[in-house]
């Protein structure tokens, strides 16, 4: 009765007990009882540098992007060029950047001048110049001083490119001790500027745990149909290898001990589902993007007895999250 | 793990907090509300100097009742001196007394001032006589003697010569003779010598204006001129006639402020609190000795007392913070910088202190990103952000004053550095995310602002924090208590609505 008459009017706003029977779960609630509980803070040097996530998911048997160099100190800097020869396409991040800054995109090589995917090329001067910034801490949270990852650039699988605008479209998977709980699609738009980023304005799309299809998109935390540049249907999308990669991101857990993480996660031509970088505060909108909360998920699996090696919890996870009836 | 620990250490707060508030309540008669009540100034007055080993002695004037204030209690501090209050009505004077005193010494007089609209005239001077004449030496005599012939032609008796005389140096009327007198000798002490000289009896007296929280400051002269029956107070600047409001004259007699035999170096400052009482508690205002189980802060030394009056108040700016985030979901730029900016917003009033906020980060930002492009490192960069706040300040300041805006001036009160560490973040949030994020996060910091510094000048809460310790402590559980809320946040319930009904 009182929820009718306030539905209708506050037709934008929702009651606490509307978004509790959703199961959703609010930033207090995350903070306190999931990433407080469960992320133990000296464990989140471990995702916060790119370069240690990186070893350790080698040692952990988890793909991720090939790594070409590192830079750790301005004298490498001058080296640099001649240790990337023969080198066409690669990526220069900064291993403690966050949000995707300070990452720099090369397509191919033309004498000395490096060219970036959207056609403008730079020289060799500014190439160096972008590497001695990353190590002076430019784009390091803090400002601290950083090191400069180069990477192979990842080749995409092209059944996915048609859904997304420029940029790189990333699958981000909630792991809660281990168990793939909820995923979303990031794609990027032109209001997002190339970048996979949802405060920019990407496009998140709810990804069935159970078969890999897509729920429904999001933007702005508003429900979308189509990609708002390419205008292809999200309902079509289907993620490729989507077991190997749930997998792949539930083996994060054994890997950093972190129990309540986001595991982004990029589909190669070649390789398959690669770690990208994991988060250790990841963000609420995949819940938007899925239409549904975190919470039952998240307590049924704090319900679970017993040791389980990673293929019986992501059998877990198809059998109870799955949405889309195959 | 038990969450019982916790609860009891929040029942343990509240309940001390609501007894120490209660035992506040009955025993020492502070009402809960500030009204129906009488204003008391407290006014403390600190020597200090440098003893030589020798004998000390150490005579200071005292402030007596008078238009507007009445003297209703007094004490000292001073261990192991000896003690005697001098002279008579108009000319009190404390003189403090010891056989051997070595290194730095403190002196603390405290005298209370009951606020009254009664007026309070001194019994008429018995007999008053011309202070010693002023030997000016060539050439200033010339120049005094065509003065005071000009002031004297363009008046009629005692107090219209000493308004004219006044007005001859103020800064409109002032001629190569009162610029050259200037020159020479200080003001106050000037006209006392050519009213003298005229056969016009008058003194140079010490007035404190009475600003609440004010420390560490010095008395200001003023001129006393007896017109036949009175002495009469004469601004030495603006020549206006009678004593304004706010000020307290603390030496009336033409005497000296303060005397030391056997030291050097002596000094005498001021601090004031201003509180209110209810008119019952005034007339039974007990000077005796406080108790040594009295540890309120209500008797630490009045200059501490005016610090912790504004440091009370912070943990209501926290609790609105704490609120805002926790239960609306507004994000600010940087977690407690609000509460600095109301807090600077108390002493610049809410209008002007939001404008000049305004136009430091705006034009902070401009310059900003100018020096984003040199790719500075951090700390430097930073500290390039703390000048130019200090640079625009000083710009701001100066071209208010120029243009008459006083309250301009107040702008020096914001806290140079957070607003430097604003602007950075603001100035990287641009970049990140773009102008709508600084936006929303400047405007939540404000809106922030604004609401604490509501709260933080509200009279009953200024009151309350200042007088009822026991207050910070149930503040103290009930944010412990907010810490750990784990519902939804008011704007999550927006946020997250197309989840719930589509």
């Amino acid at each position: 009765m009182f929820t009718a008459t306030f539905a209708k009017y506050f037709p934008n706003w929702a009651l606490p007990h509307e978004l509790h029977a959703k199961g959703i779960v609010g930033m207090n609630r995350r903070n306190m009882r999931y990433i407080a509980r469960y992320n133990p803070r000296h464990l989140y040097p471990l995702v916060d540098d790119k370069l240690q996530t990186k070893m350790l998911a080698s040692r952990h048997g988890i793909t991720t992007p090939e790594l070409i160099a590192t830079v750790t100190s301005q004298g490498d800097v001058v080296g640099l060029i001649a240790r990337l020869q023969g080198r066409d396409r690669f990526v220069i991040k900064p291993a403690k950047g966050s949000g995707g800054k300070g990452i720099l995109l090369i397509d191919r090589v033309e004498g000395d001048n490096f060219v970036k995917p959207n056609g403008t090329s730079i020289d060799r001067e500014t190439l160096e110049q972008h590497v001695s910034n990353i190590l002076s801490g430019i784009y390091s949270l803090g400002g601290a001083t950083d090191v400069a990852l180069i990477e192979a650039m990842i080749n995409f699988d092209p059944r996915l490119l048609e859904y997304t605008y420029e940029g790189v479209p990333d699958i981000r998977v909630i792991v809660f001790l281990g168990f793939p709980v909820m995923a979303m699609m990031r794609l990027s738009t032109s209001a997002s500027d190339g970048k996979a980023n949802l405060h920019k304005g990407a496009v998140g799309v709810g990804i069935d745990i159970g078969s890999g299809r897509a729920i429904r998109g999001v933007q702005f935390d508003h429900p979308c149909e189509r990609h708002p540049d390419t205008g292809h249907e999200l309902a079509s999308l289907q993620i490729p290898s989507w077991r190997t990669l749930l997998l792949q991101a539930a083996g994060c857990y054994e890997m950093t001990g972190l129990g309540y993480i986001g595991t982004d996660m990029v589909l190669d031509r070649d390789f398959g589902p690669m770690l990208l970088e994991l988060n250790a505060r990841p963000g609420l909108t995949i819940q938007i993007a899925n239409g549904e909360g975190l919470r039952h998920r998240l307590e049924l699996i704090e319900r679970q007895k017993g040791q389980m090696s990673i293929t019986e919890r992501v059998d877990f996870a198809q059998q109870h999250f799955a949405r889309i009836p195959l | 793990m038990s969450r019982l620990p916790f609860y009891v250490t929040v029942g343990v707060l509240v309940v001390a907090g609501i007894a120490l508030t209660v035992h506040r309540h009955l025993v020492f008669e502070v009402p809960w509300l500030p009204g129906e009540q009488r204003q008391i100034w407290d006014i403390e007055a600190l020597v200090s100097f440098n003893a030589r080993g020798e004998p000390a002695l150490v005579d200071l004037a005292l402030p007596s009742s008078q238009d507007n204030y009445r003297l209703i209690g007094e004490n000292t501090a001073s261990p192991g001196y000896g003690l005697a209050f001098l002279g008579e009505e108009d000319a009190r004077r404390a003189e403090w007394t010891i056989r051997s005193a070595t290194g730095p010494q403190t002196l603390y007089y405290r005298a209370q001032f009951l606020v009254s609209d009664e007026r309070d005239p001194p019994p008429p001077p018995e007999s008053v006589s011309l202070q010693r004449p002023t030997v000016w030496g060539r050439p200033y005599d010339t120049a005094a003697a065509q003065i005071i012939d000009h002031a004297w032609q363009r008046s009629s008796n005692n107090l219209s010569f000493a308004r004219e005389l006044i007005l001859d140096f103020s800064a409109e009327r002032a001629s190569e003779n009162s610029r050259l007198l200037l020159g020479a000798f200080p003001r106050v002490p000037l006209l006392v010598g050519l009213l003298t000289q005229a056969q016009v009896p008058a003194r140079e007296v010490s007035g404190l204006w009475l600003e609440d929280g004010r420390r560490r400051q010095s008395l200001t002269p003023w001129l006393q001129v007896f017109d036949g029956q009175n002495w009469v107070l004469f601004d030495p600047e603006t020549g206006a006639q009678g004593k304004p409001a706010r000020l307290l004259l603390w030496e009336a007699a033409g005497q000296p402020l303060l005397e030391v035999e056997g030291g050097g170096n002596s000094n005498v400052t001021f601090s004031m609190i201003s509180h209110t009482q209810p008119a019952s508690v005034v007339s039974r205002v007990q000077f005796s000795e406080e108790s040594l189980l009295n540890f309120s802060i209500h008797s630490l030394p009045l200059e501490e007392q005016a610090l912790f009056q504004t440091i009370l108040l912070i943990p209501i700016g926290a609790l609105i913070v704490v609120l805002l985030r926790i239960l609306v979901g507004i994000k600010t730029s940087g977690t407690f910088m609000p509460v600095l900016i109301a807090l600077a917003f108390i002493q610049t009033t809410l209008i002007t202190g939001l404008v000049g906020f305004l136009l430091v980060v705006a034009v902070g930002l401009v310059i900003r990103n100018y020096l984003s492009h040199l790719h500075l490192l951090l700390v430097a960069r930073v500290s390039a952000v703390i000048i130019t706040v200090i640079a625009i300040i000083s710009i701001f300041s100066v071209l208010s004053y120029r243009l008459g805006l006083n309250a301009g001036l107040t702008i020096t009160f914001f806290p140079m550095i957070i607003l430097s560490w604003t602007i950075e973040r603001m100035s990287i949030l641009w970049e990140e995310e773009g102008p709508k994020e600084v936006l929303i996060q400047g405007g939540g910091s404000l809106l922030t602002a604004v609401v604490a510094y509501l709260a933080m000048n509200n009279l009953v809460i200024r009151h309350i924090t200042f007088n009822f310790l026991g207050v910070q402590l149930i503040l103290m559980a009930f944010i412990l208590l907010l810490g750990n809320y784990t519902g939804y946040r008011l704007l999550e319930l927006k946020r997250f609505k197309p989840v719930a009904r589509g």
